[in-house]
C-alpha cells in the first residue's frame, strides 16, 4: 500500500478501492441517510453558540414579559396551574415549531437555491427521498433538544418537575420532524424567499391563536376549537401539558397519533415537493 | 485490441422543457479510460447533458446506461461509482478543507477503515493538504476549484463528469487544473468533460464532440476534425469592419467558407494563389475554434 505522505505531487496515492462491485443499493438506505446527517453535524459544529443562544434566551425573555406581566393579572389558569406554569409548558411548542418550521424552510431554500448543497448531494448516491427524510430527521432532533429549553427555564422560577416530562424530548421529536416537513414543503413550492412572508403571517401566526399556548382555547368560540384539532400545535401543547400535570389518557392518544398523522403527511408532500424541484 | 466497453452511453436521447428541446436525440460515448470533451455553445444542451447523467434529469426518451448500470432505474450504483464535478461551486463554506472532504466521504461511502486514507489522498489531488483546517471561504478561487475536483475523487470514481471545470478562473489557475485533469486521464480514470473553452477540449480531450441545439455536430479526435473540417491552412484577414464585410462577400463568392474572429475574418481552405486578401492578411494553421464556429453558427443565442 502507498502512503499517502510519501508519494509526491505527480502521483495520486492509491489505496485499495472499496468492494463495491455488483452491490445492488436500495430505494431507502441508511448510509445515505448517514452521510446527510453527517454534514448536517459538522455544519452545526460551526454555528451551535448562535442557534442555542436564541432558543434559550428567546423564551426566557417571553417567559417574564407574559410570566410576570399578564400572571400579575392572571393567577390561575384551567385547572389550577399557576400562569407561568401554563406559559412555561405551553412555550415548549412554540419552541418546537420555530426550531424546526422556520429553519427548515429557509434553510432548504437556501440550501437548494443559493448554495446548490443539494445538486452535490443527489449527484452523490443519494436520492430525494433519503435526503429529505434525513434533513426532517436532524431538525426533528435539534427541536427535540431546543423545545425543552423553556421548560428548563420555568423550572428556574418555579416550575416543579415530574417524571411525565421525559415525554417532552419524543414528543418534540415528533412534533418537530412533522413541522420541519412543513417547512421543506413550503419551501418546495414558493417561487421566491420572499413569499416566506405570506406563510409565516398567513398560516404559522393564525396557527398559535388556537393552540392554547398564551391563553387556554376553551374561552374561544366552538368553531375556533373544532378548528384546534386540526393544529398540530394544538395537539403538541396539550401533550407537553398533560406531560407536566398529569395525562389524560385516550385525549393524549388522539393528541399523539394526530402528531404522527401530520408528521407522515407533511413527510410525503416534502418528498413529492423537493422531487418536483430538484429532479426535473 | 478489442472494442472496450464504454464508461457511459446515451443513445437517441431527448429532454424537453415545456416548449424548449434541449437534448434532441443525443447519440454520445465515452470509451473506458478515455477523455471526452463536450464542446458546445452556451443553451447547445451540455448541462441537461450532465444532470441526465446523474438522474437529476430524467429524460423524455431513448437509452442512458452509466459503467453499466441502466439510468434513471439504477442511478444510484452509477452515481456511487463515479464522480462529479460541478459548474457551480457548491462547497460548504463555513467548513474547513478537510471537514468538507469528511462529509463526501460519507455521502460517497467510503468503509470506515479507508475513510482516513481516502481524505488524505484527496487532500493530496487538490494540493491543499497545508490548508486541511482552512475554512472554504478563506481560499482562493482556485484552491477552492481545486477542492471542488477533489471532493468528487474522495471514493477513487471510474468515472468523473467535469462540468465546465475552469470556467471564470484566470489563466495561471486554468493551466493548474489542466495539469490535475490530465493527471486523472493518465491513471486512466473515464472523463466526461463538458465545456465552451476550445483550448481546453484540444489539449486534454482524446476526442471531442461538438453539440449544438441539442444534438451532436461532430464528432472525433480534434486534430480529425480540424482536418476534416477546416482543412491545414486557413487565412485570416484584419482590418476595419468595411474590409472585413469586402473580403467575406470575395471569399464566398469564391465559393469559400469564412467566419468572423472578432476582428478579423478566418477564410476556411486552401488559399494559395488568391492575390485579393493576401495583403493583410495572414496564412495560420486551422484549429479547433474554427470547426467550432463553422459548425455551431456564428450567431450568439
Amino acid at each position: 500500500m502507498t502512503s499517502a505522505e510519501a508519494t509526491g505531487q505527480r502521483a495520486v496515492p492509491s489505496a485499495p478501492p472499496p468492494p463495491r462491485e455488483g452491490r445492488r443499493l436500495r430505494r431507502f438506505e441508511r448510509s445515505a441517510v448517514g452521510g446527510v446527517l453527517v454534514r448536517e453535524m459538522i455544519n452545526f459544529s460551526s454555528y451551535w453558540r448562535s442557534t442555542t443562544f436564541s432558543s434559550t434566551v428567546e423564551p426566557t425573555i417571553y417567559l417574564l414579559a407574559f410570566g410576570f406581566g399578564l400572571g400579575s393579572l392572571i393567577t390561575t389558569v384551567g385547572g389550577g396551574i399557576s400562569y407561568k406554569e401554563f406559559i412555561g409548558t405551553g412555550m415548549v411548542a412554540m419552541a418546537v415549531l420555530f426550531s424546526s418550521a422556520m429553519p427548515s424552510m429557509f434553510g432548504t431554500f437556501v440550501k437548494y437555491s443559493f448554495q446548490r448543497t443539494y445538486d452535490a448531494i443527489l449527484a452523490a448516491p443519494v436520492d430525494t427521498e433519503e435526503l429529505v427524510s434525513a434533513e426532517a430527521l436532524w431538525m426533528a432532533m435539534r427541536a427535540s433538544v431546543f423545545g425543552c429549553a423553556p421548560l428548563l427555564v420555568a423550572m428556574l422560577f418555579g416550575l416543579d418537575p415530574s417524571w411525565g416530562m421525559l415525554a417532552v424530548p419524543f414528543i418534540n421529536f415528533t412534533a418537530g420532524f412533522g413541522w420541519s416537513c412543513f417547512g421543506i414543503s413550503i419551501a418546495a413550492f414558493v417561487k421566491s424567499i420572499d413569499n416566506f412572508g405570506y406563510i409565516t403571517s398567513a398560516v404559522i401566526t393564525p396557527l398559535f391563536l388556537v393552540a392554547g399556548t398564551f391563553f387556554p382555547i376553551d374561552q374561544l368560540p366552538e368553531w375556533a376549537q373544532i378548528l384546534a384539532q386540526l393544529n398540530p400545535l394544538y395537539h403538541c401543547v396539550e401533550l407537553v401539558r398533560h406531560a407536566a400535570f398529569g395525562w389524560e389518557g385516550w385525549a393524549d392518544v388522539w393528541n399523539y397519533a394526530a402528531l404522527v398523522l401530520f408528521g407522515l403527511l407533511a413527510w410525503r408532500v416534502a418528498i413529492y415537493g423537493m422531487r418536483r424541484k430538484l429532479v426535473n | 485490441m478489442p472494442e472496450p466497453e464504454p464508461a457511459l452511453s446515451l443513445r437517441g436521447v431527448v429532454k424537453r422543457y415545456g416548449p424548449i428541446t434541449a437534448v434532441d436525440g443525443l447519440d454520445l460515448a465515452v470509451p473506458a479510460g478515455t477523455c471526452v470533451g463536450l464542446l458546445g455553445p452556451n443553451g447547445a444542451g451540455k448541462s441537461t447533458t450532465m444532470r441526465l447523467l446523474t438522474a437529476q434529469a430524467i429524460a423524455d426518451d431513448g437509452a442512458i446506461e452509466v459503467l453499466g448500470y441502466e439510468l434513471p432505474g439504477e442511478s444510484k450504483q452509477a452515481r456511487a461509482e463515479m464522480g462529479v464535478v460541478p459548474q457551480l461551486d457548491n462547497l460548504d463554506t463555513t467548513l474547513t478543507v478537510e471537514q468538507n472532504l469528511i462529509v463526501f466521504s460519507h455521502l460517497y461511502r467510503v468503509p470506515r477503515p479507508h475513510r482516513a486514507a481516502a481524505i488524505e489522498r484527496a487532500l493530496a489531488i487538490a494540493n491543499l493538504r497545508d490548508r486541511r483546517h482552512t475554512r472554504v471561504d478563506a481560499l482562493s478561487g482556485g484552491m477552492r476549484r481545486r477542492l471542488l475536483i477533489a471532493r468528487g475523487l474522495v471514493h477513487q470514481p471510474r468515472l468523473v463528469l467535469l462540468d465546465e471545470p475552469t470556467v471564470g478562473l484566470d489563466p495561471q489557475v486554468r493551466q493548474e487544473l489542466w495539469a490535475l485533469i490530465d493527471r486523472l486521464r493518465s491513471e486512466g480514470i473515464s472523463i466526461l468533460m463538458s465545456t465552451h473553452y476550445i483550448e481546453e477540449a484540444e489539449r486534454l480531450a482524446d476526442t471531442v464532440t461538438i453539440m449544438s441545439h441539442g444534438k451532436v455536430v461532430a464528432e472525433g479526435p480534434p486534430a480529425a476534425l480540424v482536418r476534416e473540417y477546416a482543412g491545414g491552412e486557413v487565412f485570416e484577414v484584419f482590418g476595419p469592419p468595411a474590409r472585413l464585410a469586402e473580403v467575406e462577400a470575395e471569399a464566398k463568392s469564391a465559393g469559400r467558407r469564412t467566419r468572423r474572429t472578432g476582428t478579423s475574418v478566418t477564410i476556411i481552405g486552401d488559399f494559395s494563389g488568391n492575390g485579393g486578401a493576401a495583403a493583410d492578411g495572414v496564412q495560420r494553421a486551422a484549429n479547433l475554434e474554427d470547426v467550432f464556429v463553422l459548425l455551431t453558427g456564428e450567431e450568439i443565442a
